[in-house]
């Protein structure tokens, strides 16, 4: 379903020049839920946005349902491929009702019964009726989460981009969403991408992973693998140990990997 | 070391705010005591635990009032303390850090003299005392080259690094009690164990209360000695942080039972709250309000 070749981003030229990706590689089988795990400046998040196409300034080649990507991107190209953001207090416009987000994607694509649309949509992800003319700050944190899902599946995409989707909410919303998202994907046979720097979180959604450091992949792994413990590189299994929680003798063997 | 001799007894304590749509008790009776030990305070955003931290040293904001019974800090009761009584405890016997380093540090000062202004405020130093303290101490956080880092500005320095400087500030002046607001939610894993071990060091070797507020129960679990779980201004339970997993209270097993677990992707349990957690508890004490 998606693949990504040599992919490299690199912002601003000469001494300046920041290679935030470089030289990443993988494919994602139609179905199936990847991972993409690593700390702040890794890369990840980058990856996830020039698949996107929000971002221009990059080199390799990606294929999404075996059409090449090019720099701009076709309409009928986003109607496949959707992304969620990590923060619903800034991706939800705010002086726009959750019916006008959720028509945008309608009149942009051209789709007609839009009314009925807006009604499955939000019950589907779990919204109310009457929160169809609500605005965003009349939300909760969760609600706007489940309104910027219902944007990106109201033109039935086969791929969701997720990036660290729940990492602005309580666990007990987190635990609600991440449920949703596995009911969708189940339901639509969608292909999901995830960025998250929880592993925790990527081991309960996914069923293969990579993990990025300094604009690189340094592993990737089935989740069987991370459930044992049994990462392979010495990268990975510092993570791996630093998110099982706070251990004195741990911190002082941690090492710095480029 | 006597660990159990309180530090800080804080009882009765509400924090209520007036508000265009009614008031707001944000923290309703909240007691609890701190000794020479790692407390925790957990619970979701609008539980309390944040505002219960920020009334401990009167900061709660303008619009808000505070009232307790009492606050009480070496023979005084802060609940009752004037300005200038809270100007000498703030900072310099009782500190705070709060999540997120890039909006608490003075963007247009270099780090280095931030942390000394914090030095020479509570102590009375000179500058160039003040100057080699502060470089003292940011090698004390584990900051690598710390006459170079002193001369930056807050934006040139990593996220980790950043509040690696802001609790180099708040303990150069050696205080009894740190309030730690989400001190590592904002840093990468193992940025967050070195943080942890630098103020799990400060509470071994100097015997400073550390009040650990923090939405990760399993972060708590394995970092503090005790545990005060809170939900709607009020503590439903107090633990010992190594049986936080056998924790009876139905909200503390609702949050422990919706963490994603790195061993299963079978769904979440959801939470299932429960009015009756939330016991009816009169109210202030009338004319507790300083």
């Amino acid at each position: 379903m998606i693949e990504v070749r040599d992919l490299f981003v690199t912002f601003g030229s000469g001494a300046r020049a920041v290679h935030a990706v470089r030289g990443v590689s993988f494919s994602v089988a139609e179905g199936e839920s990847f991972g993409l795990v690593g700390e702040s400046g890794s890369g990840k998040s980058t990856v996830l946005r020039a698949m996107a196409g929000l971002n221009r300034e990059w080199s390799g080649s990606m294929t999404v349902g075996g059409e090449f990507l090019g720099k701009r991107r076709r309409k009928q190209f986003h109607r496949a491929l959707q992304m969620v953001f990590q923060d619903p207090f800034g991706s939800l416009h705010p002086r726009h009702t959750v019916n006008d987000i959720l028509s945008e994607p309608l009149a942009i694509h051209g789709i007609g019964d839009v009314g009925n649309r807006i009604s499955r949509g939000l019950e589907e992800v779990g919204l109310a009726p009457e929160h169809r003319f609500r605005y965003p700050h009349q939300l909760s944190g969760g609600q706007r989460q489940r309104v910027a899902i219902a944007r990106a599946l109201i033109i039935s995409p086969s791929v969701l981009l997720l990036d660290e989707p729940t990492s602005a909410l309580d666990v007990s919303v987190q635990a609600e969403i991440l449920n949703l998202l596995q009911r969708l994907r189940r339901e639509r046979n969608l292909t999901y991408v995830l960025v998250s720097h929880d592993l925790s979180v990527v081991a309960h959604m996914c069923d293969r992973l990579a993990i990025m450091n300094a604009g690189r992949v340094v592993e990737e792994l089935n989740v069987e693998r991370l459930r044992v413990r049994a990462p392979a590189h010495a990268y990975t299994k510092q993570l791996l140990r630093a998110s099982l929680g706070y251990d004195r003798a741990e911190a002082d063997t941690l090492e710095w990997f480029d | 070391m006597n660990t159990t001799a309180s530090l800080l007894e804080v009882e009765n304590l509400w924090v209520r705010f007036r508000t265009a749509t009614g008031t707001v008790d944000a923290v309703r009776g909240v007691s609890f005591s701190l000794g020479r030990e790692r407390l925790g305070l957990v619970g979701e955003s609008g539980s309390g635990k944040s505002q219960t931290g920020r009334a401990i040293l009167g900061l709660t904001a303008g619009n808000g009032r505070i009232s307790a019974d009492h606050i009480r800090f070496d023979g005084l009761d802060l609940a009752r303390a004037g300005d200038r009584e809270m100007r000498k405890i703030r900072g310099a016997r009782i500190s705070m850090i709060m999540q997120d380093p890039r909006y608490s540090l003075n963007p247009v000062i270099r780090v280095g003299e931030q942390i000394a202004e914090a030095y020479r405020v509570h102590t009375g130093a000179g500058r160039w005392e003040a100057r080699r303290r502060a470089i003292e101490m940011l090698d004390r956080v584990r900051i690598r080259d710390a006459e170079k880092v002193a001369n930056l500005y807050p934006h040139e320095v990593s996220g980790g690094m950043g509040q690696r400087i802001m609790i180099a500030m708040m303990l150069i002046p050696d205080p009894d009690i740190l309030i730690a607001d989400e001190p590592t939610s904002a840093l990468d894993v193992t940025v967050r164990l070195q943080v942890l071990a630098i103020l799990d060091d400060m509470v071994r070797e100097r015997g400073m209360g550390l009040i650990f507020i923090s939405h990760d129960l399993n972060l708590v679990a394995s970092f503090c000695d005790r545990v005060l779980v809170m939900y709607g201004g009020q503590i439903m339970e107090t633990l010992d942080a190594s049986r936080l997993h056998e924790a009876e209270h139905p909200y503390t097993r609702g949050l422990l039972g919706c963490l994603p677990d790195l061993r299963s992707n079978a769904d979440l349990a959801v939470m299932r709250r429960d009015p009756a957690w939330l016991a009816p508890v009169g109210g202030p004490r009338p004319g507790s309000t300083p």
